[in-house]
């Protein structure tokens, strides 16, 4: 019969239309402002600096050791060195970058500052809407932008961030042995150097009880 | 009770008059012109714009999408932010086009799609001149876009536009042809060419049936052809070879740009709301109620609502049917449209000189049906796919 695939077509089309209203299933349409898709995990664009506790200046665990800087294949970063010194995330007495920026302009989020990094303290962000009015000043991004916590890091990528975590718990706790092993070592040394004092002093007194009275001619 | 009903469906008339009455008669004539044409004017414009919200609302749903949804509530202020829009668009004019020509074409079109809204009734009484030839008319300004169409094309000294236009003149010569072919049934059966006189004729009933021209054999054939040849030469979808929106950008109109691109859409539109009107007024009886214990209701209400559901359908087939290739839609157009629409004289011919009864039916629904499937099945023979062969790669 002709005409037969043009009415099973019209059908299809106001099933679609009535059944738009009726199941909101059908309408796969998520309203972007006010909704947003649920992040998967995996997902990244551009990197931000992870800090420990709550003073972003405090707990940043950036040594400044401008690996990343080097390697980043557009040269997007840009890193000064402090002068002095502070502990870092495993109490170690470090570097830490007076400046710190991503041009996410030029950034082409390929993770490489995140793969070399050997102090776990740059990863890849999952915010997208950064949109700005000034194009050149707006996307670059200072440390101050770029510093967000453990637990942003935690809710963003949690497997990774979990991980992350129990391995600077173990370097944290080796640290914490060492710490206390020189302790100790020091005490040992010192309480050695005691005894080493008092017997040598006490030799030294027999010495020179025992040296004959004639021995300071030469 | 029934004297102020009558008064509803008169309003316009009576309000009419009413303002007239205080002008001097000199001019009574030429203000009752100006203001049935600013009526009609805003009218059509306004449904213009409700047309694009709904047409752009409803094929979302049918893909199960929301459609806008952002400006006013539920998204019927968007007409008004694309009307800013494109006003505040730059209005670009190619170098070497032929700027008066350029500029002429689209305001032509509008003005044409506008000019045969003057021998349409849109209610009782209510028509801006009910010419004695008015259905001929209608069919000749109907070709005066043609004509708006090939000066957008050649004027703006661009090959794109150029061959846009001989393919969109090819496709609305050739369905002129049985649009004006499916119309000539009424006027056979009506013997007038007036819309008042032919609408006059289908507002009567039997018991409370109708007569309107769709419920005979010739008529529905000539609805069907005539709505066929309509879609096509208003270049909807799936006759949008002219413009194919996602093939060749727009045709005849790609060097245009800001208002001027708008109005070849408002042309559009309102040529559509136009010839959907005609098909009102020729075969589903105008103004006049479907069943008669609804003749209480104002014929104004009619007319718009038959319109409304004809427009529906546009977006409806719109949204459904994917667009033709340019020898289908030739093929159609000349070995389906234009035979059928022959017999189809014939069939009102027949239909006119037998007496009434259920042989009338008999015979004139098998000279609708028979010569149908035969067209539909010398259409559907020609696809006979098979294996190309290359001369040279293989």
């Amino acid at each position: 019969m002709v005409g037969k695939g043009i009415i099973k077509g019209m059908v299809e089309t106001a099933r679609n239309f009535l059944g738009s209203y009726v199941s909101k299933q059908r309408l796969t349409t998520i309203q972007y402002p006010e909704e947003r898709a649920p992040q998967i995990e995996a997902a990244r664009n551009f990197p931000f600096l992870v800090f420990d506790g709550t003073d972003a200046e405090q707990g940043l665990r950036c040594v400044a050791c401008q690996i990343c800087e080097k390697e980043c294949p557009p040269k997007c970063i840009f890193i000064e060195k402090s002068k002095d010194k502070k502990p870092d995330a495993t109490g170690k007495m470090q570097f830490y970058p007076a400046t710190f920026n991503i041009d996410i302009s030029v950034c082409m989020s390929c993770q490489i500052c995140v793969e070399v990094c050997p102090f776990d303290s740059i990863k890849m962000d999952v915010v997208y809407d950064l949109s700005n009015n000034d194009r050149f000043a707006g996307l670059l991004l200072h440390k101050q932008q770029l510093a967000k916590s453990n637990e942003y890091y935690n809710t963003i990528h949690p497997t990774e961030a979990a991980a992350v975590d129990a391995h600077f718990a173990e370097e944290r706790a080796k640290a914490a042995a060492r710490v206390k092993a020189a302790a100790e070592a020091k005490l040992a040394a010192e309480a050695k150097a005691a005894t080493d004092a008092k017997a040598k002093s006490e030799t030294t007194l027999a010495d020179t009880q025992a040296q004959p009275v004639g021995g300071g001619t030469r | 009770m029934n004297l102020k009903l009558d008064q509803l469906d008169q309003i316009f008339v009576i309000l009419n008059n009413w303002l007239l009455g205080y002008l001097p008669p000199v001019v009574r004539p030429l203000c009752s012109s100006i203001l049935a044409i600013a009526l009609i004017l805003v009218t059509f414009a306004l449904l213009f714009a409700i047309t694009t919200v709904l047409e752009r609302k409803g094929l979302g749903r049918i893909q199960n999408r929301f459609g806008p949804n952002r400006v006013g509530p539920c998204g019927f202020l968007q007409p008004i932010a694309d009307g800013i829009k494109s006003l505040t668009k730059e209005d670009i004019v190619p170098n070497p086009a032929d700027h008066v020509v350029h500029f002429l074409a689209p305001v032509l079109l509008v003005a044409a799609a506008f000019m045969a809204y003057a021998v349409l009734p849109i209610g009782r009484n209510m028509i801006l001149v009910d010419m004695n030839a008015g259905v001929l008319y209608f069919f000749a300004i109907g070709s005066l876009m043609e004509l708006a169409v090939f000066m957008a094309g050649w004027s703006s000294r661009s090959k794109y536009s150029l061959l846009g236009a001989m393919r969109a003149i090819a496709q609305m010569i050739s369905y002129e042809v049985p649009l004006v072919l499916a119309s000539i049934v009424v006027i056979m059966q009506s013997g007038s060419l007036s819309t008042v006189s032919i609408v006059n004729m289908q507002a009567t009933y039997t018991g409370i049936w109708p007569h309107w021209f769709v419920f005979t054999p010739w008529g529905f054939a000539g609805f069907a052809l005539f709505m066929i040849a309509a879609t096509a030469e208003s270049n909807r979808s799936p006759f949008d070879l002219p413009e194919g929106e996602s093939e060749i950008i727009a045709g005849y109109y790609t060097e245009y740009s800001g208002f001027k691109f708008a109005l070849f859409f408002l042309g559009e539109y309102i040529g559509m709301f136009a010839t959907s009107a005609m098909a009102i007024t020729l075969f589903l009886g105008g103004w006049s109620a479907p069943f008669s214990f609804l003749t209480w209701i104002p014929s104004y209400f009619w007319f718009f609502a038959k319109l409304l559901t004809i427009i529906l359908t546009f977006i409806w087939v719109r949204g459904t049917l994917p667009r033709l290739r340019m020898d289908q839609l030739m093929n159609l157009a000349w070995e389906f449209m234009l035979p059928m629409t022959l017999l189809n004289l014939l069939t009102a011919g027949v239909w006119h000189f037998m007496p009434a009864g259920a042989l009338r039916w008999l015979i004139c629904g098998a000279m609708v049906v028979v010569p149908c499937i035969l067209l539909s099945r010398g259409l559907k023979q020609r696809k006979k796919f098979q294996v190309r062969k290359y001369r040279f790669s293989e």
